[in-house]
C-alpha cells in the first residue's frame, strides 16, 4: 500500500504520467529504467538460448537440435549476453541513475544524447533481434573470418549491423560520463572523494570511447568483404584471417573489462556499506581500476597464443597479461582488508559482494592460467576458457549488478524487497553458479573442445554435472525477477537511507526528486564518511 | 554414461611439462583462494554487527601492506610466465630430426599425407618415440589442430603453414578434435591419433596399394602443369632454376632478400607476382584454383627432393636418434 506521504510528495516517477513522459524523457533515472527494462529483455533471451545449449548437451549425442541450430544457440546466446546485456548492464542501468547523484549533479552532461543512447541500443538489439527471427547467425559471437566472411550462409550483416549500431550507444554513454564527471561534480566534491563506483565508470568510459570505434571499423571491413568481397581477411581474395582477429580482439579484450570495472564498482560501495568502514586502500582501488582500463588495451594478443602468431608476439602478451591481473588482486585484498575490524552486516547486497569477491577471485586465478603460454595452448578454444570468462562475467559481473540492484532498488522504487527471499536467491545462485561452471573447467583439461554439439562419450558426467547446475542457476535468476516486481506494489516502503550509507545519493528521499537535489549539495568530507550520517554510535574495532 | 574422468592422458614427451606447471599454477591459486576465502569467512564472523548503532574507527591504509600484496603476487606472475613460456618456446622448435608430415583441413575433414606417399583422412599414424612435425594449411575456413593427450594444438589456418610438432611416448588411440569453430559439423570433424611400435608403423606405411612417395606424385604435378618447360633444372630457362632451391637465400628485384621455405614456395605457385626473384621478369601466370593444398605440398616435397639437401624446415637424414627408422627418401 501506498502511504499518504509517499503519494503526495513529487518524485521521478509520478512528476509526469504516459507513455510519452517515459519515451522522450530526459532524465537520467527514468533512462536507467528504460535501460534496465531492455538489458532483463536481452538477459532473459541470451538466458533461453543457453538453457536450450545445457539441455542440449546432456547427452553426447546431437539429439535435441540439429548442428546448425546448436551453432545459432551459442551464437545469438553470445552475441545477446555480450552485446545487449553484459556491456549496457551496469554502466547504462545503474551508472545512468547513480553516477550524476552520486557526485551531487542534478543530470548527466548531455541529457538528450543520453536518451539518444537508449534508442541506438533499442535499435541496434532490435537488428539482432530481427536476425535471431530470420533464422539466425551461426559464426559464434567473435565473427571468426573467412568463416564469417566467406562461408557462413545466415544472417552475420544484420546481426553485426545490430552491434555495430549498439556500439554507437555504448561510445555515447562513455561520452556523457566522462564529461559530467569532469564538469558537474558538486562543490567540494574532489577527484579523491568521488565514490569509487565512479572511479571505477569513469576508467570503464575510457575504454568505450576508444574501443568501441576499433570494433565499429571491424563491422564496416567484414561488411566490406562479405557484401562487397573486397579482400581484407579471406585468403582467397588475398586477405589475412588473422588480421581479422588482432583487430576484433583490440576491441573486445578491453570490452571485458568494460563488463568487469563497473562490477567492481558496485563492490566497493557494497563492501564499504555493509561494513561501515571507508574502503581500504582507496587510493590503490581507483587507480587500479585506471590502470585496468590502460593496461587492458595491451593484451589483446594473449587470444592469439595459437593463431600461428609468432611465439615471442606470444610471449609479449603473455607477460603484459601477469601486468593487468595485480590491479585486480590488489582489489580483491582490500576489499577483504575493509572486512577487518568492520561492523559487517548481513543484507542481501552484501551476500551479492561476498558471492562476487569469492567467484571473482576463481574467476582471476584462471586466467593466470590461462596467460599462461604453455598451459593455454592445451586450453585453449576448450571448457576451460568457457569457464573462466563465464566465472568473470556471470560470477563476476551478474553477481555485482544483481548485489547493486538489491541495494540500489528503495532508491530507485522507495520500496524494499523482501529480505528472506533475497537471502535465499543469493544463496541459490552461488551454489547453482559454481555446480554450472566448476565442472567445466575439468572437462576443458581433459580436452573438450568448446562449441561443440556431439561430444565423445567419456565428458557426459561432467555435462550432466553442469546441466543440473544451470537448472539450479535459472531458479535463481527467476526469483529476483519475480519478487522484485511483486515489492514494487507490496513491499515495504523504504526511508531515505535504509543502509545508513554514506553516498549522497542516500540523502534525498526516495525515490529521488525529479531533479535529484533540492539544493546543490557542497561536499565537506571524504567518501565513506559514516559518522556524518549516524545519530548516536557506539564505538567498535 | 561413460566414466568420470578428471585428468586427461598422457601421451608425449609436452604432456608431464605442461601437467607439473598446472599442478603449480594450481597449489598458487588454492593458496590465494584459501587465504581469501578464509579471511573474509573469518572477519564477516568476528565483526559480524551486533548494534544499529555500531561505527568502526578508522583503520588507516598501509603502504607496506599495499606494496607486499602486490610484488609478491607479481613475483609469482613471473614464474607463471617464465615456466610457460620456456614450455612454448620448446613446441616452437621441431628437433632437425623430426619426422615431417602434413596434414590439410577442411569442412569437415582433415587430411593427413605421409611422405612416403600413404595418405589418410581423419587419422594420423605415428612411431613411437620419434618426434613428428606436422605442417598444416586450410582449404578454407581457419580450423585447430588438437591432441589433448598431447597437450599440443595449433591454428590451421588458410593461406599460411602452421608448424607444430610432438613426441609421443605411449602406444594407443587418442583423441583427434577440430578446437577452432568452423561451421556446421565442427564437432564432427574428429578423428584419431594411432601411436604404433615403430616396426608397425614401418608394416602400416608400406600397407594399403603401392604407392608413389610425395616427392614423385609433386614430380608428376611438375610436368602435367608445365612447370618443367620455364623452371629447366640447367639455367636455360626463363625462369629460376629450382635444383637446391629450397632453404636457399633469395634475392629479390626489389632488393630484399629472403629464405626459400615452404611458405615463399605456396606463395609463388599461387601468387607469382608477390615475390619476384632478382634478374627474372614477372611472366608466370597464377595457379590459383588449378592446383590443391595438397598438391602445392607435394610440389613442395619436390622440390626440397631436387638438389643438396635442404637446411630449413624440411627433415634431413637421421643423425642421432639410433632407435628411429629408417625411410626411404
Amino acid at each position: 500500500m501506498i502511504t499518504a506521504a509517499a503519494q503526495e510528495r513529487e518524485h521521478y516517477l509520478n512528476a509526469s504520467y504516459g507513455l510519452k513522459s517515459w519515451l522522450l524523457t530526459k532524465d537520467h533515472k527514468r533512462i536507467g529504467l528504460l535501460y534496465l527494462m531492455t538489458v532483463t529483455l536481452f538477459f532473459f533471451l541470451g538466458g533461453a538460448f543457453a538453457t536450450l545449449i545445457r539441455i542440449e548437451l546432456l547427452t553426447p549425442q546431437g539429439d535435441l537440435v540439429s548442428s546448425d541450430t546448436y551453432n545459432k544457440l551459442f551464437t545469438m546466446h553470445g552475441v545477446a549476453m555480450v552485446f545487449f546485456f553484459l556491456i549496457p548492464s551496469i554502466p547504462a542501468t545503474l551508472g545512468n541513475f547513480f553516477l550524476p547523484m552520486m557526485i551531487g549533479a542534478r543530470d548527466l552532461a548531455f541529457p538528450r544524447i543520453n536518451l539518444l543512447s537508449w534508442y541506438l541500443l533499442v535499435i541496434g538489439g532490435l537488428f539482432s533481434l530481427a536476425a535471431m527471427l530470420a533464422g539466425g547467425v551461426d559464426t559464434g559471437w567473435t565473427f571468426y573470418t573467412p568463416l564469417s566472411t566467406s562461408y557462413s550462409n545466415t544472417w552475420v550483416i544484420l546481426t553485426a549491423l545490430g552491434i555495430f549500431i549498439a556500439g554507437f550507444s555504448s561510445i555515447l554513454t562513455g561520452l556523457n560520463f566522462i564529461v559530467t564527471v569532469h564538469r558537474m561534480r558538486a562543490p567540494g566534491m574532489t577527484w579523491f572523494r568521488l565514490p569509487l563506483f565512479v572511479w571505477a565508470n569513469y576508467a570503464t568510459s575510457l575504454i568505450q570511447v576508444l574501443g568501441t570505434p576499433v570494433l565499429a571499423v571491424t563491422i564496416v571491413l567484414l561488411f566490406c568483404e562479405r557484401v562487397f568481397h573486397i579482400g581484407i581477411f579471406d585468403p582467397k581474395l588475398g586477405g589475412d584471417p588473422v588480421l581479422f582477429q588482432h583487430m576484433f580482439w583490440f576491441y573486445s579484450h578491453p570490452a571485458v573489462y568494460i563488463m568487469i570495472l563497473p562490477a567492481m564498482g558496485v563492490i566497493s560501495e557494497l563492501v564499504s556499506t555493509f561494513s561501515r568502514k571507508p574502503v581500504f586502500g582507496y587510493g590503490f582501488v581507483a587507480f587500479s581500476s585506471v590502470a585496468i582500463a590502460v593496461l587492458g588495451f595491451l593484451v589483446w594478443g594473449h587470444h592469439l597464443f595459437v593463431s600461428t602468431q609468432s611465439v615471442y608476439a606470444g610471449m609479449v602478451f603473455s607477460f603484459l597479461s601477469y601486468f593487468v591481473a595485480i590491479p585486480s588482486a590488489i582489489k580483491v585484498f582490500n576489499w577483504t582488508a575493509t572486512l577487518y575490524k568492520g561492523s559487517i552486516s548481513f543484507a542481501t547486497p552484501m551476500l551479492y559482494a561476498f558471492g562476487f569477491i569469492g567467484l571473482f577471485t576463481i574467476g582471476g586465478l584462471t586466467g593466470l592460467f590461462v596467460a599462461c603460454l604453455g598451459f593455454d595452448v592445451h586450453v585453449h578454444d576448450t571448457y576451460f576458457v568457457v569457464a573462466h570468462f563465464h566465472y568473470i562475467m556471470v560470477g563476476g559481473t551478474i553477481m555485482a549488478y544483481l548485489g547493486g540492484i538489491h541495494y540500489w532498488w528503495p532508491k530507485m522504487t522507495g520500496r524494499m524487497y523482501p529480505e528472506g527471499w533475497a537471502k535465499l536467491s543469493a544463496l541459490v545462485i552461488f551454489l547453482g553458479f559454481n555446480l554450472t561452471f566448476f565442472p567445466q573447467f575439468i572437462l576443458g583439461y581433459v580436452g573438450m573442445p568448446r562449441r561443440y554439439h556431439v561430444y565423445p562419450e567419456e565428458f557426459q558426467v561432467l555435462h550432466v554435472l553442469s546441466t543440473a547446475g544451470a537448472s539450479v542457476l535459472a531458479v535463481g535468476y527467476l526469483m529476483p525477477m519475480v519478487y522484485l516486481i511483486w515489492s514494487l506494489r507490496y513491499g515495504a516502503v523504504a526511508g531515505a537511507n535504509p543502509w545508513g550509507a554514506s553516498g549522497l545519493e542516500w540523502q534525498v528521499s526516495s525515490p529521488p526528486p525529479k531533479h535529484n537535489f533540492e539544493e546543490t549539495p557542497v561536499v565537506t568530507t571524504d567518501a565513506y564518511d559514516y559518522s556524518k550520517v549516524m545519530g548516536e554510535v557506539i564505538e567498535v574495532g | 554414461m561413460g566414466k568420470l574422468q578428471l585428468f586427461p592422458e598422457s601421451a608425449s614427451t609436452f604432456a608431464p611439462d605442461v601437467d607439473h606447471l598446472t599442478i603449480f599454477l594450481l597449489l598458487v591459486s588454492i593458496f590465494f583462494t584459501v587465504v581469501i576465502f578464509a579471511a573474509i569467512f573469518i572477519f564477516a564472523i568476528k565483526y559480524r554487527r551486533r548494534s544499529e548503532q555500531e561505527l568502526p574507527r578508522m583503520v588507516h591504509t598501509g603502504l607496506a601492506l599495499e606494496i607486499a600484496w602486490s610484488v609478491i603476487p607479481f613475483g609469482l606472475t613471473m614464474v607463471m610466465f617464465t615456466w610457460g613460456a620456456s614450455i612454448i618456446f620448446k613446441e616452437s622448435r621441431p628437433p632437425n630430426n623430426a619426422m615431417q608430415i602434413y596434414v590439410v583441413g577442411k569442412q569437415w575433414m582433415w587430411k593427413v599425407q605421409h611422405m612416403e606417399g600413404r595418405r589418410e583422412i581423419n587419422e594420423l599414424h605415428v612411431p613411437l618415440g620419434r618426434a613428428v612435425k606436422l605442417t598444416m594449411t586450410s582449404e578454407d575456413v581457419i580450423h585447430s589442430f588438437y591432441m589433448p593427450s598431447m597437450r599440443v594444438k595449433m591454428d590451421v589456418v588458410p593461406g599460411r603453414y602452421g608448424e607444430m610438432w610432438f613426441e609421443p611416448t605411449k602406444t594407443g588411440t587418442f583423441h583427434l578434435f577440430c578446437a577452432e569453430y568452423c561451421g556446421t559439423k565442427h564437432s564432427g570433424m574428429i578423428g584419431s591419433i594411432y601411436v604404433m611400435e615403430p616396426q608397425d608403423y614401418q608394416n602400416w606405411l608400406s600397407g594399403g596399394a603401392a604407392q608413389d612417395s610425395m616427392a614423385q606424385r609433386g614430380e608428376r604435378l611438375f610436368q602435367d602443369l608445365a612447370c618443367s618447360n620455364c623452371h629447366k633444372s640447367d639455367a636455360t630457362g626463363r625462369c629460376p632454376n629450382l635444383v637446391g632451391l629450397f632453404g636457399k637465400k633469395i634475392q629479390l628485384s626489389d632488393g630484399r632478400t629472403i629464405t626459400a621455405d615452404e611458405a615463399y614456395i605456396r606463395e609463388s605457385i599461387l601468387q607469382p607476382t608477390a615475390k619476384i626473384a632478382a634478374g627474372y621478369q614477372p611472366i608466370m601466370p597464377t595457379f590459383q584454383g588449378l592446383v590443391t593444398e595438397e598438391g602445392v605440398l607435394q610440389l613442395i616435397e619436390y622440390i626440397k627432393s631436387i638438389g643438396p639437401k635442404p637446411s630449413v624446415g624440411a627433415a634431413p637424414e637421421d643423425s642421432n636418434s639410433a632407435g628411429s627408422t629408417p625411410r626411404d627418401r
